[in-house]
Protein backbone atom coordinates (compact mmCIF):
# COMPACT_ATOMS: atom_id res chain seq x y z
CA UNK A 1 0.00 0.00 0.00
CA UNK A 2 1.48 3.26 -0.49
CA UNK A 3 1.84 6.00 2.06
CA UNK A 4 -1.06 8.11 0.91
CA UNK A 5 -3.48 5.62 1.31
CA UNK A 6 -1.98 5.06 4.55
CA UNK A 7 -1.96 8.32 5.55
CA UNK A 8 -5.83 8.85 4.32
CA UNK A 9 -6.80 5.60 6.45
CA UNK A 10 -4.36 7.04 9.56
CA UNK A 11 -6.94 10.04 9.58
CA UNK A 12 -10.08 8.34 9.50
CA UNK A 13 -8.75 6.46 12.89
CA UNK A 14 -8.37 3.13 10.74
CA UNK A 15 -5.65 1.12 13.25
CA UNK A 16 -3.84 -0.99 10.22
CA UNK A 17 -2.88 2.17 8.05
CA UNK A 18 -1.43 3.41 12.16
CA UNK A 19 0.39 0.31 12.88
CA UNK A 20 1.52 0.17 9.26
CA UNK A 21 2.70 3.28 9.45
CA UNK A 22 4.66 3.18 12.92
CA UNK A 23 6.48 0.24 10.90
CA UNK A 24 7.23 2.30 8.30
CA UNK A 25 8.55 5.33 10.06
CA UNK A 26 11.03 2.54 12.18
CA UNK A 27 12.27 0.86 8.91
CA UNK A 28 12.69 2.99 6.48
CA UNK A 29 14.14 6.90 6.88
CA UNK A 30 13.05 8.09 3.22
CA UNK A 31 9.43 7.24 4.08
CA UNK A 32 9.57 8.19 7.48
CA UNK A 33 10.37 11.79 6.08
CA UNK A 34 7.33 11.31 3.97
CA UNK A 35 5.04 10.20 6.22
CA UNK A 36 6.02 13.13 8.22
CA UNK A 37 5.75 15.57 5.63
CA UNK A 38 2.23 14.57 5.09
CA UNK A 39 0.77 14.52 8.66
CA UNK A 40 2.66 17.03 10.42
CA UNK A 41 0.40 19.70 10.13
CA UNK A 42 -1.82 17.69 12.19
CA UNK A 43 -0.10 16.77 15.14
CA UNK A 44 0.51 18.87 18.25
CA UNK A 45 -2.81 18.38 19.82
CA UNK A 46 -2.46 14.89 22.04
CA UNK A 47 -0.85 15.56 25.30
CA UNK A 48 2.08 13.73 25.22
CA UNK A 49 3.15 12.37 28.95
CA UNK A 50 6.76 10.30 29.49
CA UNK A 51 6.81 7.52 31.68
CA UNK A 52 10.60 7.31 32.95
CA UNK A 53 12.63 5.29 36.06
CA UNK A 54 14.72 2.15 36.88
CA UNK A 55 14.13 -0.93 36.02
CA UNK A 56 11.88 -2.91 37.77
CA UNK A 57 10.15 0.55 39.34
CA UNK A 58 6.70 -0.59 38.15
CA UNK A 59 6.73 1.46 34.96
CA UNK A 60 4.84 -0.66 32.50
CA UNK A 61 1.89 -1.48 35.29
CA UNK A 62 1.48 2.18 36.62
CA UNK A 63 1.06 2.77 32.89
CA UNK A 64 -1.47 0.12 32.45
CA UNK A 65 -3.36 1.69 35.44
CA UNK A 66 -3.13 4.96 34.19
CA UNK A 67 -4.73 4.28 30.48
CA UNK A 68 -7.45 2.59 32.37
CA UNK A 69 -8.42 5.52 34.47
CA UNK A 70 -8.60 7.78 31.42
CA UNK A 71 -10.19 5.51 29.18
CA UNK A 72 -12.72 5.49 32.26
CA UNK A 73 -13.15 9.04 31.52
CA UNK A 74 -13.26 8.89 28.37
CA UNK A 75 -10.16 9.88 26.82
CA UNK A 76 -8.18 7.65 23.73
CA UNK A 77 -4.68 6.81 24.41
CA UNK A 78 -1.49 5.54 22.28
CA UNK A 79 1.15 4.14 24.13
CA UNK A 80 4.75 3.65 23.35
CA UNK A 81 6.82 1.37 25.38
CA UNK A 82 10.92 0.87 24.28
CA UNK A 83 12.66 -1.74 25.27
CA UNK A 84 16.35 -1.96 24.66
CA UNK A 85 18.07 -4.12 21.90
CA UNK A 86 20.49 -6.08 22.64
CA UNK A 87 24.35 -4.77 21.70
CA UNK A 88 25.13 -8.45 20.67
CA UNK A 89 22.44 -9.89 18.36
CA UNK A 90 20.25 -6.22 17.61
CA UNK A 91 17.11 -8.74 18.59
CA UNK A 92 14.87 -7.56 21.68
CA UNK A 93 12.82 -8.65 24.12
CA UNK A 94 10.23 -6.28 24.37
CA UNK A 95 8.20 -6.94 28.12
CA UNK A 96 5.72 -4.26 28.44
CA UNK A 97 3.22 -5.75 27.71
CA UNK A 98 2.65 -8.71 29.62
CA UNK A 99 2.02 -5.85 32.39
CA UNK A 100 -0.56 -4.55 30.19
CA UNK A 101 -2.80 -7.09 30.08
CA UNK A 102 -5.94 -4.94 31.22
CA UNK A 103 -5.62 -2.90 28.32
CA UNK A 104 -4.74 -5.46 25.61
CA UNK A 105 -7.62 -5.27 22.88
CA UNK A 106 -9.52 -2.62 24.83
CA UNK A 107 -10.99 -0.09 22.21
CA UNK A 108 -9.36 3.52 22.06
CA UNK A 109 -6.24 2.01 23.34
CA UNK A 110 -3.16 1.29 20.87
CA UNK A 111 -0.34 -0.50 22.16
CA UNK A 112 3.20 -0.56 20.33
CA UNK A 113 6.24 -1.73 21.74
CA UNK A 114 9.62 -0.76 20.28
CA UNK A 115 13.41 -1.67 20.11
CA UNK A 116 16.65 1.24 21.18
CA UNK A 117 18.21 -0.23 18.23
CA UNK A 118 21.20 0.99 19.20
CA UNK A 119 19.74 4.62 20.74
CA UNK A 120 21.05 5.19 24.07
CA UNK A 121 18.96 8.25 25.58
CA UNK A 122 16.11 5.66 26.41
CA UNK A 123 14.09 5.59 23.28
CA UNK A 124 14.37 4.71 19.75
CA UNK A 125 15.16 7.04 17.16
CA UNK A 126 11.44 6.39 15.52
CA UNK A 127 9.52 7.33 19.01
CA UNK A 128 9.64 10.89 17.69
CA UNK A 129 7.88 10.14 14.56
CA UNK A 130 5.84 7.67 16.39
CA UNK A 131 3.91 9.95 18.94
CA UNK A 132 3.60 11.75 15.73
CA UNK A 133 1.32 8.93 14.14
CA UNK A 134 -0.43 8.67 17.03
CA UNK A 135 -1.28 12.19 17.98
CA UNK A 136 -2.35 12.47 14.21
CA UNK A 137 -4.93 9.22 14.48
CA UNK A 138 -6.61 11.41 16.95
CA UNK A 139 -5.50 10.04 20.38
CA UNK A 140 -5.98 12.54 23.35
CA UNK A 141 -3.56 10.88 25.34
CA UNK A 142 0.21 9.39 23.94
CA UNK A 143 1.53 7.80 27.09
CA UNK A 144 5.61 7.20 26.13
CA UNK A 145 7.57 4.74 28.09
CA UNK A 146 10.90 4.87 28.58
CA UNK A 147 13.61 2.00 28.89
CA UNK A 148 14.49 0.87 32.19
CA UNK A 149 16.24 4.89 33.05
CA UNK A 150 19.33 4.90 35.25
CA UNK A 151 21.15 8.82 35.13
CA UNK A 152 20.93 10.00 32.22
CA UNK A 153 18.30 8.86 29.80
CA UNK A 154 16.81 12.21 29.24
CA UNK A 155 15.59 12.31 25.96
CA UNK A 156 12.19 12.09 26.86
CA UNK A 157 12.15 15.82 27.82
CA UNK A 158 12.41 16.53 24.30
CA UNK A 159 9.43 14.69 23.12
CA UNK A 160 7.13 14.53 26.26
CA UNK A 161 5.16 17.95 27.78
CA UNK A 162 4.79 16.09 31.57
CA UNK A 163 7.42 13.98 32.53
CA UNK A 164 6.45 11.44 35.57
CA UNK A 165 9.26 9.72 37.32
CA UNK A 166 8.36 6.91 38.77
CA UNK A 167 10.34 5.83 41.93
CA UNK A 168 10.07 2.93 44.21
CA UNK A 169 11.55 2.41 48.00
CA UNK A 170 15.22 0.90 48.53
CA UNK A 171 17.08 2.07 45.29
CA UNK A 172 19.42 4.72 47.51
CA UNK A 173 19.63 7.53 49.95
CA UNK A 174 18.44 11.14 49.36
CA UNK A 175 22.06 11.69 47.85
CA UNK A 176 21.35 9.83 44.66
CA UNK A 177 17.79 11.90 44.78
CA UNK A 178 20.14 15.05 44.46
CA UNK A 179 22.14 14.03 41.85
CA UNK A 180 22.29 15.69 38.01
CA UNK A 181 20.23 14.19 35.09
CA UNK A 182 16.84 12.33 34.90
CA UNK A 183 15.99 13.32 38.51
CA UNK A 184 15.92 16.57 37.58
CA UNK A 185 13.23 16.79 34.54
CA UNK A 186 10.62 15.19 36.26
CA UNK A 187 7.36 17.38 36.48
CA UNK A 188 5.69 14.50 38.72
CA UNK A 189 7.52 11.70 40.89
CA UNK A 190 5.32 8.81 41.67
CA UNK A 191 6.59 6.86 44.57
CA UNK A 192 5.36 3.17 43.18
CA UNK A 193 5.02 0.29 45.26
CA UNK A 194 3.92 2.59 48.25
CA UNK A 195 2.18 -0.59 49.91
CA UNK A 196 5.57 -1.19 51.35
CA UNK A 197 6.72 0.56 54.53
CA UNK A 198 10.02 1.63 53.34
CA UNK A 199 7.88 4.46 50.77
CA UNK A 200 7.58 6.43 53.52
CA UNK A 201 11.51 6.78 53.36
CA UNK A 202 11.62 7.36 49.87
CA UNK A 203 8.91 10.44 49.81
CA UNK A 204 10.70 11.76 52.59
CA UNK A 205 14.13 11.94 50.46
CA UNK A 206 12.16 13.71 47.62
CA UNK A 207 10.43 15.63 49.74
CA UNK A 208 13.65 17.46 51.43
CA UNK A 209 15.62 17.07 47.72
CA UNK A 210 12.27 19.01 46.58
CA UNK A 211 12.46 21.60 49.46
CA UNK A 212 15.09 24.06 48.37
CA UNK A 213 15.25 27.39 46.56
CA UNK A 214 17.80 26.73 43.69
CA UNK A 215 19.73 28.41 41.31
CA UNK A 216 18.20 26.97 38.10
CA UNK A 217 15.55 29.24 36.64
CA UNK A 218 14.59 26.91 33.67
CA UNK A 219 11.55 25.49 35.63
CA UNK A 220 10.09 28.24 37.08
CA UNK A 221 6.10 28.57 38.14
CA UNK A 222 6.27 24.33 38.60
CA UNK A 223 7.32 22.65 41.72
CA UNK A 224 7.79 19.14 40.93
CA UNK A 225 4.96 16.87 42.64
CA UNK A 226 4.90 13.99 44.76
CA UNK A 227 2.31 10.84 44.46
CA UNK A 228 2.65 8.17 46.43
CA UNK A 229 1.08 5.22 44.13
CA UNK A 230 0.87 1.15 43.95
CA UNK A 231 -0.64 -0.26 40.80
CA UNK A 232 -1.08 -3.50 42.87
CA UNK A 233 -3.08 -2.14 45.39
CA UNK A 234 -4.65 0.58 43.41
CA UNK A 235 -3.27 3.32 45.45
CA UNK A 236 -2.62 7.02 44.48
CA UNK A 237 -3.50 6.23 40.85
CA UNK A 238 -6.79 8.91 40.23
CA UNK A 239 -4.84 11.15 41.71
CA UNK A 240 -2.26 10.74 39.78
CA UNK A 241 -3.89 11.07 36.51
CA UNK A 242 -5.54 14.39 38.28
CA UNK A 243 -1.91 16.19 38.93
CA UNK A 244 -0.66 15.10 35.02
CA UNK A 245 -3.70 17.33 34.38
CA UNK A 246 -3.16 19.91 36.52
CA UNK A 247 0.39 20.31 35.30
CA UNK A 248 -1.41 20.20 31.58
CA UNK A 249 -3.17 23.19 33.20
CA UNK A 250 -0.35 24.84 34.28
CA UNK A 251 1.42 24.27 30.50
CA UNK A 252 -1.29 25.66 28.65
CA UNK A 253 -1.09 28.91 31.18
CA UNK A 254 2.48 29.26 30.43
CA UNK A 255 3.23 27.93 26.54
CA UNK A 256 4.36 31.10 24.56
CA UNK A 257 5.65 31.64 21.51
CA UNK A 258 9.44 31.26 22.95
CA UNK A 259 9.01 27.81 24.55
CA UNK A 260 6.74 26.45 21.57
CA UNK A 261 9.84 27.96 19.19
CA UNK A 262 12.74 26.03 21.79
CA UNK A 263 10.97 22.80 21.41
CA UNK A 264 11.01 23.71 17.76
CA UNK A 265 14.37 24.23 17.86
CA UNK A 266 15.39 20.97 19.27
CA UNK A 267 13.33 19.08 16.99
CA UNK A 268 15.25 20.71 14.29
CA UNK A 269 18.71 20.28 15.57
CA UNK A 270 17.81 16.65 16.50
CA UNK A 271 16.72 15.93 12.66
CA UNK A 272 19.61 17.91 11.29
CA UNK A 273 22.25 15.45 13.19
CA UNK A 274 20.47 11.94 12.22
CA UNK A 275 20.55 13.48 8.22
CA UNK A 276 23.72 14.63 8.47
CA UNK A 277 24.82 11.21 10.57
CA UNK A 278 22.84 8.84 8.07
CA UNK A 279 24.65 10.97 5.03
CA UNK A 280 28.16 11.27 6.44
CA UNK A 281 28.08 7.52 7.11
CA UNK A 282 26.52 6.24 3.39
CA UNK A 283 29.06 8.48 1.73
CA UNK A 284 32.03 7.17 3.66
CA UNK A 285 31.22 3.84 3.08
CA UNK A 286 30.65 4.67 -0.66
CA UNK A 287 34.15 6.08 -0.76
CA UNK A 288 37.03 4.49 -2.09
CA UNK A 289 39.29 4.86 0.65
CA UNK A 290 37.23 3.61 3.18
CA UNK A 291 38.55 0.43 3.18
CA UNK A 292 41.63 1.42 3.27
CA UNK A 293 41.22 3.38 6.12
CA UNK A 294 40.26 1.06 8.18
CA UNK A 295 42.77 -1.35 7.51
CA UNK A 296 45.60 1.88 8.50
CA UNK A 297 43.73 2.60 11.49
CA UNK A 298 44.29 -1.27 12.11
CA UNK A 299 47.89 -0.99 11.69
CA UNK A 300 48.22 2.26 13.61
CA UNK A 301 49.80 3.92 10.43
CA UNK A 302 46.88 6.64 11.21
CA UNK A 303 44.60 7.61 14.06
CA UNK A 304 40.66 7.30 13.98
CA UNK A 305 40.55 11.04 13.85
CA UNK A 306 43.06 11.48 10.82
CA UNK A 307 41.07 9.03 9.12
CA UNK A 308 37.53 10.89 9.34
CA UNK A 309 39.13 14.12 8.29
CA UNK A 310 40.14 12.56 5.33
CA UNK A 311 36.78 11.04 4.43
CA UNK A 312 35.34 14.84 5.35
CA UNK A 313 37.82 16.95 3.22
CA UNK A 314 37.46 14.73 0.05
CA UNK A 315 33.89 13.48 0.38
CA UNK A 316 31.68 15.70 2.11
CA UNK A 317 32.70 19.30 0.75
CA UNK A 318 29.32 20.06 -1.11
CA UNK B 1 15.74 -6.25 5.44
CA UNK B 2 13.82 -5.38 8.46
CA UNK B 3 14.15 -6.71 12.00
CA UNK B 4 11.62 -9.77 12.28
CA UNK B 5 8.97 -9.10 14.72
CA UNK B 6 7.73 -11.94 16.41
CA UNK B 7 4.93 -11.78 18.80
CA UNK B 8 4.56 -14.55 21.64
CA UNK B 9 1.60 -15.26 23.22
CA UNK B 10 -0.17 -17.74 25.79
CA UNK B 11 -3.58 -18.31 24.48
CA UNK B 12 -6.33 -19.68 27.10
CA UNK B 13 -6.01 -20.69 30.49
CA UNK B 14 -2.66 -22.11 30.85
CA UNK B 15 -0.49 -21.06 33.68
CA UNK B 16 3.36 -22.58 32.26
CA UNK B 17 5.15 -20.22 30.28
CA UNK B 18 8.97 -21.42 30.85
CA UNK B 19 8.98 -22.83 27.15
CA UNK B 20 7.23 -19.48 26.19
CA UNK B 21 10.31 -17.57 27.97
CA UNK B 22 12.90 -19.85 26.47
CA UNK B 23 11.73 -18.79 23.32
CA UNK B 24 11.63 -15.67 23.44
CA UNK B 25 15.10 -15.56 24.36
CA UNK B 26 16.19 -17.21 21.84
CA UNK B 27 14.91 -15.93 19.16
CA UNK B 28 16.19 -12.08 20.68
CA UNK B 29 19.32 -14.01 20.26
CA UNK B 30 18.71 -15.01 17.15
CA UNK B 31 18.10 -11.29 16.22
CA UNK B 32 14.77 -10.64 16.40
CA UNK B 33 12.18 -8.61 18.20
CA UNK B 34 10.29 -10.26 20.36
CA UNK B 35 7.03 -8.79 22.04
CA UNK B 36 6.12 -11.25 24.64
CA UNK B 37 2.30 -10.62 25.55
CA UNK B 38 2.19 -12.79 28.07
CA UNK B 39 -0.25 -15.35 29.85
CA UNK B 40 -3.74 -16.03 29.60
CA UNK B 41 -4.32 -14.09 26.28
CA UNK B 42 -8.04 -14.28 24.71
CA UNK B 43 -8.04 -14.68 20.67
CA UNK B 44 -9.12 -11.22 20.98
CA UNK B 45 -6.10 -9.66 22.48
CA UNK B 46 -3.82 -12.12 20.79
CA UNK B 47 -5.17 -11.12 17.26
CA UNK B 48 -5.35 -7.46 18.74
CA UNK B 49 -1.74 -7.05 19.72
CA UNK B 50 -0.63 -8.80 16.55
CA UNK B 51 -1.86 -5.81 14.52
CA UNK B 52 -1.09 -2.81 17.03
CA UNK B 53 2.66 -4.47 16.52
CA UNK B 54 2.36 -5.37 13.02
CA UNK B 55 3.81 -8.54 13.89
CA UNK B 56 5.44 -10.25 11.20
CA UNK B 57 5.35 -13.99 13.03
CA UNK B 58 2.37 -15.06 15.58
CA UNK B 59 4.03 -17.59 18.07
CA UNK B 60 1.41 -19.23 20.22
CA UNK B 61 2.71 -21.60 23.00
CA UNK B 62 0.12 -24.07 24.18
CA UNK B 63 0.29 -26.93 27.21
CA UNK B 64 -3.27 -27.01 28.22
CA UNK B 65 -4.89 -29.35 25.75
CA UNK B 66 -7.29 -26.47 24.10
CA UNK B 67 -5.52 -25.81 21.16
CA UNK B 68 -8.56 -27.42 18.74
CA UNK B 69 -10.93 -25.09 19.79
CA UNK B 70 -8.44 -22.00 20.55
CA UNK B 71 -6.29 -22.13 17.42
CA UNK B 72 -8.75 -21.96 15.52
CA UNK B 73 -10.34 -19.25 16.62
CA UNK B 74 -7.14 -16.92 16.30
CA UNK B 75 -6.19 -17.78 12.95
CA UNK B 76 -10.25 -17.14 11.97
CA UNK B 77 -10.17 -13.52 13.60
CA UNK B 78 -7.30 -12.81 11.46
CA UNK B 79 -8.33 -13.39 8.39
CA UNK B 80 -11.49 -11.70 9.47
CA UNK B 81 -9.42 -8.97 10.07
CA UNK B 82 -7.93 -8.96 6.93
CA UNK B 83 -4.32 -9.93 8.24
CA UNK B 84 -3.15 -12.94 5.67
CA UNK B 85 0.59 -12.22 5.65
CA UNK B 86 1.38 -12.91 9.30
CA UNK B 87 3.28 -16.59 10.47
CA UNK B 88 1.80 -18.19 12.79
CA UNK B 89 2.96 -20.97 14.78
CA UNK B 90 2.88 -23.16 17.79
CA UNK B 91 4.93 -24.75 20.47
CA UNK B 92 3.79 -26.49 23.86
CA UNK B 93 2.04 -30.13 23.95
CA UNK B 94 0.39 -31.05 21.08
CA UNK B 95 -0.65 -34.68 19.83
CA UNK B 96 0.87 -35.77 16.58
CA UNK B 97 -3.09 -37.01 15.57
CA UNK B 98 -3.75 -33.24 15.66
CA UNK B 99 -1.13 -31.56 13.66
CA UNK B 100 -3.18 -32.22 10.34
CA UNK B 101 -6.26 -30.58 11.60
CA UNK B 102 -4.53 -27.66 12.87
CA UNK B 103 -1.98 -27.39 9.48
CA UNK B 104 -6.16 -26.86 7.98
CA UNK B 105 -6.87 -24.25 10.04
CA UNK B 106 -4.13 -22.10 9.04
CA UNK B 107 -1.42 -23.12 11.21
CA UNK B 108 2.26 -23.15 9.42
CA UNK B 109 4.21 -25.36 12.06
CA UNK B 110 4.33 -26.93 15.50
CA UNK B 111 6.88 -27.51 17.53
CA UNK B 112 6.94 -29.98 19.94
CA UNK B 113 8.74 -30.61 23.59
CA UNK B 114 12.77 -31.26 22.46
CA UNK B 115 12.93 -28.92 19.27
CA UNK B 116 16.14 -27.34 19.19
CA UNK B 117 16.16 -23.58 19.74
CA UNK B 118 17.86 -22.84 16.22
CA UNK B 119 15.51 -24.97 14.45
CA UNK B 120 12.62 -22.75 15.19
CA UNK B 121 14.48 -19.24 14.57
CA UNK B 122 15.63 -21.36 10.70
CA UNK B 123 12.06 -22.45 10.39
CA UNK B 124 11.30 -18.65 11.07
CA UNK B 125 13.45 -16.68 8.91
CA UNK B 126 12.97 -19.25 5.81
CA UNK B 127 9.04 -19.18 6.15
CA UNK B 128 8.40 -15.51 7.12
CA UNK B 129 6.58 -13.37 4.97
CA UNK B 130 9.27 -11.99 2.46
CA UNK B 131 7.18 -9.30 1.54
CA UNK B 132 7.06 -7.69 5.07
CA UNK B 133 11.00 -7.71 5.82
CA UNK B 134 11.81 -6.76 2.31
CA UNK B 135 11.97 -2.97 3.71
CA UNK B 136 15.37 -1.58 3.11
CA UNK B 137 16.76 -0.57 6.86
CA UNK B 138 18.30 2.74 6.25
Amino acid sequence: MDVQTLVDGLFKGDIISTTRLISLIENDFVKAQEIIRKIYPHTGNAHVIGITGPPGSGKSSLVNKLALTWRNRGKTIGIIAVDPSSPYSGGALLGDRIRMREISGVEGIFIRSMATRGSLGGLARATRDAINILDASGKDVVIVETVGAGQSEVEIMKVAQTIVMVLCPGLGDEIQAMKAGTMEIADIFAVNKSDKPEAMETVNDLERMLNYEGLDESKVGWMPLIVSTSSTANIGIEELVDKIEEHQGFLTSMTSEASHEKRAAMELVDTLITKIENEAIKKAKESPVYNELVKKIVEKKIDPYQAADIILRKYMTN
Amino acid sequence: MKRIKVLVAKPGLDGHDRGAKVICRALKDAGMEVVYSGLEQTSEQIVSAAIQEDADVIGLSILSGAHRVILPSVTRMLKEKGITDVLVIVGGIIPTEDHEFLKRHGIAAIFGPGTPLKKAAEYIRENVNKDRILIEEK
